[in-house]
């Protein structure tokens, strides 16, 4: 980084340092001047508005305009000639392996098995590590990855993922305890295509494990959480009733953890569902891994087929919706009970 | 990410009326340095100062500068792409009457100019101070001198050659097409060299034009061509398909160095030697490795070579950047960065001692002597198609069997991706 190039338009940066706050601090002096010129009983019902305008006129400049303008070019050609649904059709004709199928299959990959697992091991992690002293440190180091972009973590599982031919020292973890271990032959772990049980493909296994591990943490921490907020004379109470942990976990805990595992779910849902990074760092949508976010991307910026992304963009944000709806009155619902 | 420099005229008769040229280019770093030392005679001569600017993100740069009638007076891009964009738009100036046409018609190889006029109108607009070569095969010739293997002067001695080798046990080729986002690129590599060596470069100019089609008999030949490199199920490659898919094509030619070797053969342009060196750094250019040029595939095209380079287009015809584009053109400003190494001139009348080390002497002559120099086609293709492409060599690799699909559907592409 060049820092000289921050000095070479002084008058920008100033007013950029200066003028920003300043408009900001002239805006809620300037509201607030005006809302107390109002009648007593008004106040109340104006000054929100006051307050939440700057958010709503972002949310509307930078998301809701443009969403408009892509569900209209998703229904007009390059040229901007309306076209009916023919951009949907194009997307999603030839099935199972034409137009956005290989993406949408993948897509629903994602959704089952990165939604399963991240909640799966994330509330293993909570309830098992709640019982244990050092409890902070494990919690910590599991969050941890986190803390990491995506594409460092793509960079550390091609590690783990890194193949050798047969023969040769085997520089991938994996590869190196199948070879050790199990005295088997390496695997391509992200070219393979070979089914897992006849159900999911290896490499999109290998892809979506990456993203596991990378937002496993959160999903343990929220629920960590949520475990802690159950009243330790209801588990007592269980106890002196005679009865044994794993009644009480089915019973008691995960019952009443139940709301924040739907919330927490519902998130990842919708993570899976945009899942891009990992995707585009590791593979670029080759061997069929491709998921509805890269093959948006892919027709945008490679095919500069707008009207095609702008079709993808609205599958996916239709798709979507609904989880965010139920995702919203769910996370209100746990509020409620608080 | 634009670092901007304006650098000083040092020499004695630098006055403030000579004036100055805005250039822009990629060169940061070591690279800067050797372009100021082959810009400072210049100003030393003529006075005029150089405002240099270095952008890696160059198309978007460049792009904005233009659209905004703000260009550099000259700028060089290693891929010509853009600049031909603003020749047809008409930003650029022609050059005919500003270069020694008549000199550089004597200095560099006709390519050299063909590829300066990429609009076909005779007119010049793009010129070169430092080219490079791809469709380099690496070999180490201590192993193949252990084996008693001759350097191929003809493909069916290369043919030959990899059936001997095989035949001895080992694979003869190291083949990785694994590169992020990129994967693939590796193997275009390939197809491209041999449709302009096999179909000479009226067929790869269609080719990458989108007025040929990829089913077409020329290219499906190009592919089987590369498929009897590959052999059947890719058994001349090492580790075959799985290999070549998992490969980075940087740790690529890493097991021709291995004892004994995994493989003798490895095409890659000439920046490979730099990963041959940080994977095994007692390895010695000449002696531990050295490149053969892939053999002519059809006599009636011989020399043919997929080359890159600097290309240099003027935007604004101010005095002293004609004076400048003039003077790049020359051998005596092209062999300062020669000597400093890591270029290679398309000038004749650069000597050939100027080169310090023999592998990038050897390039040199063959670059000089080029007859049939054409840019990288992928690079020139539409990003769609580009991308298409390198998909296909990753589908074909994986399974050869499957090229009549995998043609068909980058004729599906090319169909598309020309016209928008």
């Amino acid at each position: 980084m060049d820092w000289n190039l921050l000095l070479t338009d002084l008058p920008t940066l100033i007013a950029v340092i200066v003028g920003v706050p300043a408009v900001l601090a002239a805006y809620i002096v300037g509201g607030e001047f005006l809302v107390r010129r109002l009648p007593d009983k008004n106040r109340p019902q104006v000054r929100p508005w006051i307050w939440v305008g700057p958010a709503l006129l972002l949310v509307t400049g930078f998301l809701v305009v443009p969403a408009i303008g892509t569900l209209i070019s998703s229904f007009q050609d390059r040229q901007g000639n309306f076209v009916g649904l023919s951009n949907f059709a194009s997307q999603l004709g030839g099935f199972p392996t034409g137009g956005a199928w290989i993406a949408i299959r993948d897509n629903l990959f994602w959704l089952i098995f990165y939604t399963l697992f991240v909640l799966a091991f994330g509330l293993a992690l909570a309830v098992l590590f709640d019982r244990v002293p050092y409890e902070n440190i494990v919690k910590s180091l599991i969050f941890m990855p986190m803390a990491i972009s995506s594409v460092a973590l793509v960079v550390i599982w091609k590690f783990m993922y890194a193949y050798q031919p047969p023969g040769q020292p085997q520089t991938g973890t994996l590869n190196f305890i199948l070879n050790t271990v199990f005295h088997q032959d390496p695997r391509t772990w992200i070219q393979d295509e070979t089914p897992l049980l006849g159900l999911i493909p290896l490499n999109n296994l290998a892809l979506i494990a990456a993203a596991v591990w990378g937002i496993v943490g959160f999903s343990m921490v929220i629920l960590s959480a949520a475990l802690k907020g159950i009243p330790g004379d209801l588990l007592e109470a269980a106890r002196v009733d005679g009865a044994g942990e794993i009644t009480i976990f089915r019973r008691v805990i995960f019952p009443l953890m139940m709301p924040t595992v739907v919330v927490v779910g519902t998130t990842l849902v919708i993570f899976a569902l945009k899942a891009f990074d990992v995707v585009y760092a590791m593979t670029a949508g080759n061997y069929d891994t491709d998921v509805l976010a890269n093959r948006m991307y892919k027709l945008l910026y490679f095919s500069s087929d707008t009207p095609g992304a702008s079709a993808v963009a609205v599958v996916l944000l239709l798709t979507v919706i609904p989880v965010l709806i139920f995702n919203l009155r769910q996370f209100r619902a746990v509020e409620a009970r608080r | 990410m634009a670092a901007v420099f304006a650098a000083v005229a040092c020499g004695g008769g630098g006055t403030q009326s000579a004036g100055s040229v805005k250039v822009m280019a990629t060169w940061t770093g070591a690279e800067q340095a050797s372009f100021m030392a082959v810009m400072k005679p210049f100003t030393d001569q003529t006075g005029i100062t150089i405002a240099y600017e270095a952008s890696r993100d160059q198309d978007a740069l460049l792009t904005t500068r233009v659209a905004s009638g703000n260009p550099p007076d000259l700028a060089a891009a290693p891929s010509p792409t853009l600049l031909t964009k603003f020749a047809t738009q008409g930003k650029v100036k022609a050059l005919n009457n500003v270069v020694d046409m008549t000199a550089l018609s004597s200095e560099v190889s006709k390519t050299w100019i063909d590829l300066g006029e990429p609009t076909g109108d005779g007119k010049l607009y793009q010129v070169y101070s430092w080219v490079s070569l791809k469709g380099l095969i690496w070999y180490d010739p201590k192993n193949f001198q252990a084996k008693g293997y001759n350097v191929p002067n003809s493909w069916d001695s290369l043919l030959q050659l990899q059936q001997t080798i095989k035949g001895g046990g080992t694979t003869p080729w190291c083949i990785g097409l694994e590169s992020g986002a990129a994967s693939g690129w590796p193997g275009s590599d390939w197809v491209k060299e041999i449709v302009l060596s096999q179909s000479g470069p009226s067929v790869y100019d269609a080719w990458w034009k989108g007025k040929q089609k990829w089913s077409s008999p020329e290219i499906k030949l190009a592919w089987q061509t590369w498929g009897q490199i590959l052999g059947a199920n890719d058994a001349n490659v090492y580790g075959g398909a799985k290999s070549m898919a998992a490969t980075n094509f940087a740790d690529a030619g890493t097991p021709l160095f291995q004892t004994p070797p995994k493989c003798y053969m490895h095409n890659q342009a000439s920046f490979i030697t730099s990963f041959f060196q940080s994977a095994n750094p007692s390895v010695v250019a000449g002696t531990d490795y050295n490149f053969f040029p892939l053999p002519d595939i059809n006599s009636q095209f011989t020399g043919a070579h997929v080359v890159a380079g600097d290309a240099w287009s003027m935007f604004n015809d101010t005095p002293q950047a004609e004076k400048m584009i003039k003077y790049l053109t020359t051998a005596d400003a092209q062999a300062i960065w020669v000597k400093r190494g890591g270029k290679i001139s398309p000038n004749n009348k650069v000597p050939l001692d100027d080169y310090p080390d023999a592998l990038s002497k050897s390039t040199a002559q063959i670059l000089v002597k080029t007859q049939i120099g054409k840019y990288d086609a992928g690079d020139l293709m539409p990003a769609d198609m580009k991308n298409a492409y390198w998909g296909a060599v990753l589908k074909f690799a994986a399974n050869q069997g499957q090229l009549d699909s995998i043609l068909a559907n980058l004729d599906s592409i090319q169909a598309k991706a020309y016209t928008s």
